[in-house]
């Protein structure tokens, strides 16, 4: 697979360098390399798994012993030619630092100002059956009893919790119709990024796990404390989510 | 695609042998009658097309060597087929609700399983969407199989024969979760039943007694509706007046849907091999055939999601209810139930 698609960029590679020698001389050619990173914080802190006590919006206190969430269909927007990666699903888990690092290897060189992806994994390969890679059930984020991947995975304990054992679970799933929790983001870099065939771009996303619980729709744990079925519930917390990332470096 | 589909029949005795590779690594016994696909005559086009796991001769038997193999249980005693027995539809015999590891009993009743590949989902409330996802729920499930699917994955690992025909099916010995679920989706998409009395008579090659003949009759206005031939389901979700079981309080489609109006609603069960697939209902609570067919006319519990063909009962005189009775016994494939190639290798 790789190989192939390894003979084929470089076919188009050469297509493109020689229609483009007609025109322009100037234009840009071969791929480069972006490195993407994911950071998440809870507010101005860095999060820490299991030992570190933060407070939502609401004012209840909470720890953290899970985070998980897929990334999918990245795009690199630019005026001429976005760029789409292909089998793009990434699986980000904060307990796993190797997870929240990859690199989009082929992009062509040019100049883009931005990036689009989705939190979630689309509604086609909800429906497609046994997967592979990141999309592997194995790896946790499936469900079996209502077919569908858990796009966004939060776990931890609160004091306020309203579950006996004090614990938050939130699973966030569902990719159909009104309750979907898919949620595409658009991010601006502060200045574009020149990627050439030479030299590694880098693009910081930070998601704050605080918006999970402040806007638009603030969440008490007391009432909300274990989200683990497609519902109203997860929809109104994926509106939040939809406002966690932001890009906090772009370039060399 | 479903164009396409109808103008392909997967001839897989022979398409197999190109998917292999040079090496012709095949571990499938010579006699072994080849499996293939095609989609009866009069048939709509079939939901699972294969088009992403194409049927194979060394895949289909990976697939069933799967499906009948108990280490896919954490103590190793449950295999899909304990549940799913051949000679009762795939259905467990006389089992009202699902018996699992440990004796544990399950809230729903086993269906048989045939035709699978015509299923737009699966289970009683829907909630699997594609053949190749269902089995993740038996094998995770605590009081089904109980196992993960890397400890199966690791035992799998361990035995020379597995890794032989997952390569003879897939070109390496690669055994991960995708390849489980892709040959046991071609061991059950492959389970084609259409071959019953029912099917030879619609084709002139066999006949009917009266009493069949008028039992299909009333079949085709009171219950077809519902139970649509070919297939003897629409596959669409209906309360058909069932009492619910208080204790167990299963909502059925609304527990995938969330929505009200789904309560009390189930997958209306296709009816092939239903003489044989006993206990009958979701939840087993129905012993024979007689009574499922009795509980029409006498026995509709009526509350507000009730499907509106059902309000006031089903009328049929006893004569009716005898006939579709019988006509029903002419749904059981003797050569299915008995096909070698679905039976758990000797
Ligand atoms: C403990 C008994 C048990 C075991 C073991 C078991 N099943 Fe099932 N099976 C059931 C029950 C019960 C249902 C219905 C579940 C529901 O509707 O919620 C079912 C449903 C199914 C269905 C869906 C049928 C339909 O018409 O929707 C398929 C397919 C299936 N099982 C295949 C398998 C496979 C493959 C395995 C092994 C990996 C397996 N089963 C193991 C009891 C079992
Ligand atoms: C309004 C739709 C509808 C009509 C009409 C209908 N059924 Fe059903 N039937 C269902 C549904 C839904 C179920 C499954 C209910 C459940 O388990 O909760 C079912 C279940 C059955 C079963 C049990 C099958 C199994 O595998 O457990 C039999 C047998 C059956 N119906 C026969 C009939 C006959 C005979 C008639 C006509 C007299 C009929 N049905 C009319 C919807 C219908």
């Amino acid at each position: 697979m790789k190989m192939k698609l390894m003979a084929l960029s470089l076919a188009l590679m050469g297509i493109i360098a020689s229609c483009t020698k007609d025109k322009e001389n100037d234009t840009p050619t071969g791929n480069g390399v972006v490195k993407l990173e994911f950071f998440n914080n809870v507010g101005s802190s860095i999060l820490n798994l299991d030992n570190q006590w933060y407070l939502n919006e609401h004012g209840d206190s909470f720890k953290v012993s899970k985070l998980n969430y897929y990334i999918s269909n990245i795009k690199l927007n630019a005026t001429y030619n976005p760029y789409t990666e292909t089998e793009s699903y990434h699986l980000v888990q904060q307990s796993d630092a190797s997870s929240r690092a990859f690199d989009l290897a082929t992009v062509p060189a040019g100049t883009y100002t931005g990036l689009t992806f989705t939190i979630g994994v689309d509604s086609l390969r909800n429906v497609s059956g046994a997967q592979t890679g990141a999309l592997d059930p194995t790896n946790g984020m499936f469900w079996s009893w209502n077919t569908g991947y858990i796009m966004f995975k939060m776990e931890g304990t609160s004091p306020q919790s309203g579950q006996l054992d004090k614990g938050l679970v939130f699973h966030f799933g569902g990719f159909s119709g009104a309750n979907s929790v898919l949620r595409t983001v658009t991010l601006n870099f502060a200045t574009p990024i020149k990627v050439t065939t030479s030299g590694e771009n880098h693009v910081h996303i930070t998601g704050d796990l605080l918006a999970l619980f402040k806007s638009p729709n603030i969440i008490n744990f007391a009432n909300t404390s274990s989200v683990q079925m497609p519902g109203a519930e997860a929809k109104g917390m994926a509106d939040n989510y939809a406002n966690m990332f932001t890009v906090t470096y772009a370039g060399l | 695609m479903k164009k396409i589909w109808l103008c392909i029949t997967l001839a897989v005795g022979v398409g197999w042998l190109s998917t292999v590779g040079c090496k012709k690594d095949t571990i499938s016994p010579d006699s072994e009658e080849p499996i293939a696909f095609s989609v009866p005559v009069g048939w709509p086009a079939p939901s699972y097309t294969f088009a992403n796991n194409k049927l194979t001769q060394d895949g289909f038997t990976l697939g069933r060597k799967l499906f009948y193999d108990g280490r896919l249980s954490r103590d190793n005693s449950v295999s899909c087929g304990s549940c799913h027995q051949q000679f009762s539809g795939f259905a467990h015999l006389d089992h009202p609700i699902s018996h699992g590891i440990n004796n544990l009993l399950g809230t729903r009743n086993t269906p048989g399983l045939s035709n699978m590949a015509w299923h737009p989902a699966f289970f009683w409330d829907g909630g699997v969407n594609n053949l190749e996802s269902q089995p993740i729920n038996p094998i995770e499930n605590h009081v089904e199989m109980d196992m993960t699917l890397p400890e199966i994955i690791t035992r799998l690992n361990t035995d020379a024969d597995y890794k032989k025909r997952f390569k003879a099916a897939f070109g390496d010995e690669t055994i991960n979760s995708q390849r489980i679920f892709k040959a046991l989706a071609q061991f059950m998409g492959a389970m084609v039943s259409a071959d019953s009395k029912y099917d030879r008579y619609v084709k002139g090659e066999a006949e009917f007694t009266d009493q069949e003949k008028t039992g299909l009759t009333v079949f085709r206005q009171k219950c077809g509706g519902c139970h649509a031939e070919p297939l003897f389901s629409d596959f669409s979700y209906r309360n058909n007046g069932l009492l619910p079981d208080p204790l167990v309080n299963d909502t059925g489609r609304a527990h995938i849907t969330r929505e009200v109006t789904d309560k009390y609603k189930f997958r209306v069960p296709p009816l092939r091999n239903v003489a044989v697939t006993k206990p009958y209902m979701h939840d087993g609570r129905i012993t024979t055939l007689e009574a499922a067919v009795e509980r029409y006319r006498s026995g509709i519990f009526a509350s507000p999601t009730l499907d509106p063909a059902l309000t006031g009962g089903i009328t049929m005189t006893d004569a009716d209810k005898q006939a579709i009775v019988s006509f029903l016994h002419t749904l059981t494939d003797t050569a299915f139930l008995h096909d070698a190639r679905f039976a758990e290798p000797k």
